[in-house]
């Protein structure tokens, strides 16, 4: 096992550069959604350490919302924004990037500005790389490699019952069959399956320490938070109901953009942008609720869910000017209609907590309540705040986060010995 | 709650003209919108008030149907933008199945814009009485500025669908009463009774909202007023009509039970036992072993009596908001922060009263029985197959929903390489629909696999239409006239 880190970097696009980036961007597609893997500009499969990584370039089409709260939408720089998730930290891969794909790199960010040809390559992405405020993994610890090996894994234990699991035998002996069946196949090279080492102790060291902390802090806090509670309530239910909600329409022809890139494949990407609310109040509500939604995401969450969601493979939230802007990336299993309906049926209290405080978001109750049931305004919300991943590279094509964990259960099932029938039985269902 | 007005619901919404066992659907498009609308808006269609009607005549039009008659954008665009993009647009091909050889391009209707439909007119009556009838109205519609792009007769109704099963069981309840309330709390039970407005526009759905529709802004409209609070005093397009999916699905039944013969070894008990086990259903409809007669899935997580990949389990899983057993206060709560479960794919598919459809199809060819179903086919061999027909008020939510994250992904539930065994399309890699295998259980513990299913449903047609309130329909077909 080995700990996923993630980096993000974000440059501005020199004035005039976008549609020219664009058409760069485009070329690493073999077709609109469908990157080529092996393309020349980032090199992706040069990284079989890289989960997923992302090229989007952020415009923010629903600048205009802020004159909603009486003020002058600023004329923001558009974006390029480069992310991934990997088996190491971002710092390190970005030192990988830097050096094998180097020149694709500097052909991408020479459309950016403070980007020349002597530019030292490594320290302008770290200069411009975002520490995301919150960031989840829907396993942490399972590299890539470890989710292709178990995948063929589950796949050969399939073709296994195919051919052998018609003979009668009692769950146990049909274990031990599975159990034998494998160990041969590793032994004549057919399989391979790198023994799962713990995760490093430093790692898990580093997990109890903010952990604790974390808990110190709440703990201490609490007595002030109580004090002010009551106001703050009154604060927040004054904010909920004057908040101006934007409820518009996402244009058809951007809708129909974003559909261009979708459902290529069973996992899709995600990426939105939005102005956080005017104000002192709601900056701090969103801080302290990415705060929360981390700390959950980093010790609760991680092993397979976020919340009820079971179709997140990596998520991260990330400010932009300072807490002016925040934008949203993850990777979701199925089609955007069956993210957006896991997000209002299974953890719309979690959607509310962090975009409520964002411009135009529909009305809420008490932070956690209403906002997102607003079923259709919240889907219109979501298409609106979306844009396009001009490029998107996935190492897991055709695998759901739910599935790998399936083959993750059946390698660890596996190699438990001796179960016993009923121990057996339940691993036998994870082939149903 | 406002009682539905029933005289103002076309009676396809209250039932299936279940008496009359003769249809046939004819799909129109309008040359000359000025007679086509004359004639079409005098047409008397039935509704659900007209409770034993010895004919049954509906109307639903497609969205270029409604360009064609001249309806403004600004109406238009109270339509839902599926509705308005249509079933065959690219981006929700892929998400449909409807790629490789069932990609819109190769159906016989309905994939192009030159074959589009415009209107579907749809004939209930009894079997002598269907054709005199029929001709009729076809000479009359050519007569007044249609053209008859596709005429789609049904097989006498019966009860088992081509590959022999019995259908048309299950059906979500529709709530005329308006006993169901909901307000967006979560409800961890199971209910066969649902929200009008999931089926009828205009009235709150399983969310106590209205899905959007169209509505007027002119108190002199003859339309139905808005019953919904936002927008008082508005007339009210979309209420009692409803969307209509129109799927025309061919079945290989000989391929079906060939394929199902060929791997039970020629064992004709053994070959309708996973015939069953795809259905999710017995062949005379009765639940699968083990099930009772008002079954749902959860006693049954792991499907060992139903293979979480059958039909039936997935086109309706039959579940409430939360994983079962989650009562309680406390238990509620935990289950809300996702520790309501145990089991990987506990809580992946919940909710299913946000995904329900009517469904008010028919079959279409000729019956063959199941010994004749295991000879080759012949040269000129007919086709036979579901004019599968769906009403909804969200396409979105509910038909594409069942269709494409349910019935049609090859990832559903966890599951790799799987999709419907009954309509999935059966491509290969890594689209999201990709899947030509089938997993079940054999004697409660042995996992089992069919491999390389052929397809046995093929899509030979299309389309989105809305099924208009009798009012509504007379306002859209004097669209021209008014402007
Ligand atoms: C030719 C294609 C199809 C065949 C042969 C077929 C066959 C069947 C059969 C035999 C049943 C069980 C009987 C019943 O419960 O009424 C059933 C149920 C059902 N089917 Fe299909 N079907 C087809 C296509 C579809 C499509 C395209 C959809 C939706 C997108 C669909 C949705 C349903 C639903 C919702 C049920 C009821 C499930 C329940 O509530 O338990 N079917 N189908």
């Amino acid at each position: 096992m080995q700990p996923q880190g993630n980096f993000t970097i974000v440059a501005r696009i020199r004035a005039g550069a976008t549609d020219a980036l664009r058409q760069l961007l485009a070329s690493m597609n073999v077709r609109p959604g469908v990157v080529d893997p092996a393309n020349a500009i980032v090199p992706f499969t040069r990284f079989p350490e890289l989960h997923f990584a992302r090229l989007v370039i952020l415009v923010d089409r629903t600048a205009d919302d802020l004159r909603a709260h009486g003020r002058q939408p600023p004329a923001d720089p558009d974006l390029l924004a480069f992310l991934g998730d990997c088996d190491r930290s971002g710092a390190q891969l970005l030192d990988r990037l830097a050096v094998e794909a180097a020149p694709g790199l500097r052909r991408l960010f020479a459309f950016c500005e403070g980007f020349d040809a002597d530019t030292d390559l490594r320290a302008w992405m770290q200069a411009r790389s975002l520490r995301p405020a919150a960031a989840y993994v829907h396993y942490q610890g399972r590299t890539v490699v470890q989710a292709a090996q178990e995948a063929k894994l589950r796949r050969f234990l399939e073709d296994w019952l195919d051919a052998n699991g018609g003979r009668s035998r009692s769950t146990t002996e049909l274990h031990a069959a599975m159990q034998e069946a494998v160990a041969g196949a590793v032994a004549a090279g057919r399989l391979e399956l790198a023994p799962l080492t713990p995760m490093p102790w430093s790692w898990r060291l580093g997990q109890t320490v903010h952990f604790v902390g974390g808990l110190l802090v709440a703990l201490l806090s609490l007595p002030v938070l109580l004090l002010i509670a009551p106001l703050f309530l009154l604060f927040l239910r004054h904010r909920e109901k004057t908040d101006p909600v934007v409820d518009l329409p996402a244009a058809t022809d951007h809708v129909a953009a974003l559909q261009t890139i979708e459902d290529h494949a069973c996992t899709n990407q995600f990426t939105a942008l939005g102005t956080v609310k005017p104000g002192w109040f709601r900056g701090l509500v969103l801080r302290a609720s990415l705060l929360a939604v981390g700390f959950a995401a980093r010790h609760v969450y991680g092993r397979g869910r976020l919340a009820r969601v079971s179709t997140i493979h990596f998520a991260r939230w990330v400010y932009l000017d300072g807490g002016r802007r925040l934008f949203f990336a993850s990777n979701y299993d199925a089609s955007l209609d069956s993210y957006m309906e896991d997000f209002i049926n299974k953890v719309g209290f979690g959607l509310n907590l962090v975009f409520s405080n964002g411009i135009g978001y529909p009305r809420t109750r008490f932070l956690v309540l209403d906002g997102a049931l607003h079923e259709q305004q919240f889907k219109r919300f979501i298409r609106r705040h979306q844009l396009p991943t001009e490029v998107y590279y996935n190492a897991h094509v055709g695998r759901t986060a739910v599935g790998m964990d399936v083959a993750t259960a059946i390698r660890r099932g596996l190699e438990v010995r001796r179960p016993s029938p009923a121990r057996a039985a339940a691993w036998l269902a994870l082939f149903h | 709650m406002t009682r539905p007005e029933q005289h103002d619901v076309q009676a396809l919404v209250g039932h299936g003209f279940s008496r009359l066992k003769a249809a046939t659907y004819l799909l129109l498009r309008i040359a000359d919108a000025d007679p086509a609308q004359r004639w079409l808006a005098t047409l008397p269609l039935t509704t659900v008030a007209e409770a034993d009607a010895r004919r049954g005549l509906q109307l639903a039009l497609t969205a270029s149907g409604l360009r064609a008659l001249g309806v403004g954008d600004q109406l238009l665009q109270g339509f839902a933008a599926e509705f308005l993009a249509g079933m065959a647009d690219p981006g929700r091909s892929r998400r449909l199945g409807d790629v490789d050889g069932n990609a819109p391009q190769g159906w016989s209707w309905g994939g192009n814009p030159d074959d589009e439909p415009h209107v579907l007119l749809a004939l209930f009556a009894r079997p002598g009485d269907l054709d005199d009838w029929q001709r009729e109205l076809t000479t009359t519609a050519t007569q007044r500025g249609l053209q008859v792009l596709t005429t789609l007769a049904s097989a006498e109704l019966d009860d088992r669908e081509p590959f022999g099963f019995v259908d048309g069981i299950s059906q979500p309840e529709l709530d005329w009463d308006g006993t169901v309330r909901r307000t967006g709390e979560l409800d961890p039970a199971y209910h066969q009774r649902i929200a009008l407005g999931e089926f009828l526009l205009g009235y709150p759905n399983e969310y106590g909202q209205y899905t959007d529709r169209p509505l007027v802004e002119d108190p002199g409209a003859d339309l139905p007023d808005t019953i919904d609070p936002d927008h008082a005093g508005a007339k009210d397009l979309g209420r009692n009509g409803t969307y209509l999916v129109f799927r025309h699905l061919a079945q290989d039944v000989r391929g079906f039970w060939r394929f199902l013969d060929r791997v039970a070894d020629g064992d004709a008990a053994r070959r309708q036992h996973l015939a069953e086990l795809m259905v999710g259903r017995r062949l005379d409809g009765r639940p699968l072993a083990g099930l009772p007669d008002d079954f749902t899935f959860a006693g049954d997580p792991d499907g060992r009596l139903a293979p979480l990949g059958s039909h039936i389990r997935r086109a309706n899983p039959r579940n409430g908001d939360l994983p079962p057993g989650n009562d309680g206060w406390l238990r509620r709560l935990l289950a809300t922060f996702g520790f309501g479960h145990r089991q990987i794919r506990g809580d992946l598919v919940a909710a299913s009263r946000f995904h329900r459809i009517l469904r008010r199809g028919r079959d279409y060819g000729p019956q063959l029985s199941l010994p004749d179903a295991l000879a080759p086919a012949s040269a000129a061999e007919p086709e036979r197959g579901l004019y599968f027909i769906g009403l909804n008020a969200s396409l979105a939510r509910q038909f594409e929903f069942v269709q494409g994250a349910w019935l049609a992904s090859g990832r559903f539930d966890g599951r790799e390489h799987e999709s419907d065994p009954l309509v999935g399309t059966r491509d290969r890699g890594d689209a999201l629909t990709a899947g030509a295998e089938f997993r079940f259980v054999d004697g409660g513990t042995r996992p089992q696999r069919l491999r390389d299913l052929p397809r046995f449903v093929q899509v030979r047609g299309g389309a989105y239409f809305f099924l208009p309130g009798i009012r509504a329909a007379r306002h859209l077909l004097r669209a021209r006239a008014q402007r």
